[in-house]
């Protein structure tokens, strides 16, 4: 039982651990600030959340794992808001998503929508 | 284990700084910047784990308060180059 | 006042949770530290169904386990296209509209959006929201409004449709 746990939490904090390493790879590869937010996104979703999921595993349950919980909560509810924050002041400072994957510089892309849209 | 975590975790924290190093616009830096600080909290965390110091979770806890908070300020400063109300011209309302 | 109880319930549980000491003396502190913080919410309208939305809580729970398998999937996703060699990215902007009746439901559905990668909402004005999708798949998978249905129904009875009123 205990050895199964172990390896529970090794798994979970290897694929945290990795989760968050491809989202830092996609802060640097994406190519403008909208798309890197999906980078930033996974890391802290399931990068975060995983590498606490097996720390939580590793107590069993105790008061730490409660703050643990706490902790991925308060995370879960934060990333978003700080995610639409600053993707409103990157609108408001004139940084246009590249939509469409074309590489076009941000200023040139103007107010269109691509792709499907839907009202 | 727990220190295997925390080198990846800190590979992690190089490869974030390196955009807000980089980053051509402020909302990149501020985006990486942010993304260091949840790192810092499982960081935190992990190391508590690592010293056997459960103690530290509290930090990790506070520390999530204050990066939120943080990057909040910043990209309202950033926005409205203040910190109060914004001022009556602007039409996107609040943060 | 189910608010302003409940409210107190959950600071007192927060209190308990972060001392980690149960003698008299600090659970003492802890009911007086709850009744002051509540008082002062009260005094800044802070505590109204807005702001502690406590009639939604039931059917937020059931929502909660279907949203982090969603942002699991989401994820695996995403990652996949990160670490190819050539990025299979298609980013668009699409307009889409939620259904729900409430600003708050409007609040739950775009940080939903957000929360799974690959989709973040960059604008919400009036119930029409502004997203952002890295790939075609999930720019596709918001549009099939799966996510839209099911958190219209966390919101359910809130002005008197569906099973019973908060």
């Amino acid at each position: 039982m205990a050895l199964l746990a172990d390896i529970a939490s090794w798994a979970c904090l290897i694929a945290g651990s990795l989760f968050a390493f491809i989202g830092a790879v996609g802060i640097i590869r994406l190519p403008d600030v909208f798309a890197r937010m999906h980078g930033a996104g996974i890391l802290d979703t399931l990068g975060m959340g995983l590498i606490l999921a097996g720390l939580m595993i590793h107590e069993g349950f105790t008061l730490v794992t409660v703050k643990l919980v706490l902790i991925v909560v308060f995370i879960f509810f934060a990333s978003p808001t700080t995610t639409h924050a600053l993707a409103r002041a990157a609108l408001n400072g004139g940084v246009e998503p590249v939509v469409d994957g074309k590489n076009a510089p941000a200023a040139e892309t103007s107010e269109r929508t691509g792709g499907p849209s839907k009202t | 284990m727990f220190a295997g975590a925390s080198a990846a975790i800190l590979v992690t924290m190089a490869l974030a700084l390196f955009r807000a190093i980089r980053g051509p616009t402020i909302y990149d830096r501020i985006l990486a910047v942010n993304a260091v600080g949840t790192l810092t909290v499982v960081l935190i965390a992990v190391h508590g784990f690592l010293a056997g110091r459960p103690a530290f979770l509290d930090i990790a806890l506070v520390y999530a308060l204050i990066n939120f908070i943080a990057t909040i300020a910043v990209t309202k400063y950033v926005k409205f180059s203040h910190l109060g109300h914004p001022s009556g011209e602007d039409e996107r309302g609040d943060v | 006042m189910l608010q302003a109880l409940s409210l107190g319930a959950v600071l007192y549980g927060l209190w308990l949770l972060l001392s980690g000491h149960y003698q008299p003396l600090l659970l003492g502190l802890g009911v007086a530290s709850t009744v002051v913080v509540v008082l002062i919410a009260r005094r800044m309208d802070l505590i109204d169904r807005e702001g502690h939305p406590v009639h939604l809580s039931g059917r937020f729970l059931l929502y909660i386990p279907w949203l982090l398998w969603e942002i699991v999937k989401a994820n695996i996703d995403i990652a996949r296209v990160i670490v190819r060699p050539k990025m299979a990215i298609g980013p668009t902007v699409l307009r889409l509209k939620g259904t729900q009746k409430s600003e708050l439901g409007h609040v739950i559905y775009a940080n939903s959006i957000t929360l799974t990668p690959g989709t973040v909402t960059i604008g919400l004005e009036e119930g029409v929201l502004s997203v952002h999708a890295l790939t075609r798949e999930a720019a596709e998978g918001l549009i099939s409004g799966d996510m839209d249905r099911r958190v219209t129904a966390v919101e359910g009875a809130a002005d008197g449709r569906g099973e019973h009123g908060a």
